[in-house]
């Protein structure tokens, strides 16, 4: 059975590896801050003992005061996961560092989060808008997208 | 005398036969080798994850049968396991087994429709794909006796399943059980050990457990490529603890290894489907859950192991009655990650049989 690593737990270990990294946690999840994704991932995804080598999925939710980036990562060697989340705040330009350099799988995800929420991965190897078109008016998951 | 010679890029798709659906590459050649591919998404674009938003949870199950549109049993499931972890809803036991041997029926028709379909790419005009297309029949009118519906199911409910399976459902699933083996035996009698068929397909396209793992491609792509992932055994979901099964690998990863642990996990499944049988007893199919269903505050992702891969939803609830967010972890869209690294250097006619056995359902990939 898979286990779910307790995210107090690990957010202890992050916060020593990368400091001032880890915004919150609780038994389920670990909130890190954006600006250092990819040192969490990397660490992560390289420490030994943890080798989080599968991302399972990466999504974002639109909580209209700031935007949830949600990563879930397993690892396949030890049957272990864990969830991140990351807030990010500002609607009008909102970014964060693109961790496909880390794990390849995030790519076209990523991709998916900017055409359809409008968040900015710096870094990505090719944001383009991949559902819509070029010149969509608006990002169509935000809470504020009308639509029509 | 000397002729001058240029890269030429063609459109593959988006409608071609061996694009199973709407999709498109922009393929750059030179001569009969691809240097370059860029795959262009969104024909089938639905907005289905906004669409559950505006639905409540009940309503929502019909949106998943339309995603992976030869796989409905398998997103009803997911999407139902999730909406039930977030109400902390308990499923009971004839419930768990006929949604188990519904989604055992789903993988058997599913995966008979990749090689279907990957033997037709290759070339075997129509003869497989219509032997495929005789027993995915069948296991159409078995789902049709369950829920009336033959693809756009509905059949499971936020805590159980729709009804329980009519009686005349059981002699039919007997039956279905005993010739499905023979079935096998046939159709690999006719293909494994085709020269034309491995000729096709013995190491073309290798794809390692490493990139497999680093490019989240799940199911069985990377089984193939020789790691025995499958959520069915690592994380039991339902009564996959209570099953015995084995879990097919390949060795070298290509494309024949591909068809070929499709081959043996629909073996398996016919396995499982017999000790379901077995084990069933009498009972409730489903406990009470209010038609509109709220559940609290909170979130929730379980994966299951569809016929294509990890399948999950990850749902956000603000206690109301519609799913805040429902966000569909797709496989057949996530396996696409290495599509450009996996035909780069390969030639025009590889190009539809390594599509082909990525096995994508464009249904899922746009949503």
């Amino acid at each position: 059975m898979t286990v779910l690593i307790s995210g107090t737990e690990l957010a202890q270990r992050l916060e020593e590896a990368v400091a001032g990294s880890v915004d919150g946690s609780d038994e389920f999840q670990v909130w890190v801050k954006s600006e250092q994704l990819i040192e969490i991932c990397r660490f992560l995804k390289e420490t030994p003992n943890l080798a989080f080598d599968f991302l399972s999925s990466v999504t974002a939710v639109d909580y209209v005061e700031h935007f949830e980036l949600v990563y879930h990562v397993t690892s396949m060697g030890f049957n272990h996961r864990t969830v991140l989340k990351a807030r990010v705040f500002g609607r009008l330009s909102p970014e964060v560092p693109s961790i496909a350099s880390v794990w390849r799988g995030a790519e076209l995800q990523e991709r998916e989060i900017w055409d359809l929420m409008g968040i900015k991965f710096l870094d990505h190897p090719n944001l383009k808008r991949i559902m819509l078109w070029e010149g969509f008016p608006g990002h169509p998951h935000r809470k504020d997208h009308l639509g029509g | 005398m000397q002729i001058r010679t240029e890269p030429v890029t063609i459109n593959i798709g988006p409608q071609h036969p061996s694009t199973h659906g709407v999709f498109r590459m922009r393929v750059t050649f030179d001569g009969e080798v691809i240097l370059d591919v860029e795959p262009i998404f969104g024909y089938l674009h639905r907005g289905t994850e906004k669409l559950a938003e505006e639905r409540n949870y009940t309503q929502v199950i019909t949106l998943t049968d339309r995603l992976d549109y030869v796989a409905s049993m398998t997103n009803n499931q997911a999407y139902v396991l999730s909406c039930e972890q977030l109400g902390g809803i308990e499923v009971p036991e004839r419930g768990q087994y006929l949604r188990v041997i519904a989604a055992e029926l789903q993988r058997i028709a599913s995966h008979l429709v990749a090689t279907g379909f990957l033997l037709q790419d290759l070339g075997a005009f129509a003869t497989p794909l219509m032997y495929c297309m005789r027993e995915r029949e069948r296991i159409l009118d078995l789902f049709e006796m369950l829920c009336g519906a033959r693809i756009t199911v509905s059949y499971m409910r936020i805590g159980g399943v729709f009804q329980d399976a009519p009686e005349d459902f059981w002699p039919a699933l007997r039956q279905f059980l005993e010739d499905m083996p023979r079935f096998i035996e046939e159709y690999e009698g006719l293909l494994t050990g085709n020269e034309i068929l491995l000729g096709r397909t013995k190491g073309l396209n290798i794809l390692s457990a490493e990139d497999a793992i680093n490019a989240s491609i799940t199911g069985p792509l990377l089984r193939a490529s020789g790691v025995a992932w499958d959520l069915r055994k690592m994380a039991p979901y339902e009564v996959y603890d209570r099953m015995d099964f084995e879990v097919p690998i390949g060795s070298a990863g290509d494309v024949y290894d591909r068809y070929w642990v499709r081959v043996q996990e629909m073996r398996q499944s016919v396995l499982i489907i017999q000790q379901c049988v077995k084990q069933i007893a009498p009972g409730p199919v489903r406990t009470n859950v209010p038609l509109v269903y709220r559940p609290p505050v909170g979130d929730a992702y379980v994966p299951i192991e569809g016929p294509k891969g990890e399948l999950g939803f990850y749902i956000v609830s603000d206690g109301g009655i519609a799913p805040y967010r429902c966000k569909v972890r797709a496989p057949s869209f996530i396996n696409l990650s290495l599509l450009k690294e996996m035909l780069v250097g390969w030639k025009m006619a590889d190009l539809v049989v390594i599509f082909g056995s990525i096995d994508i359902n464009m249904g899922e990939v746009d949503r």
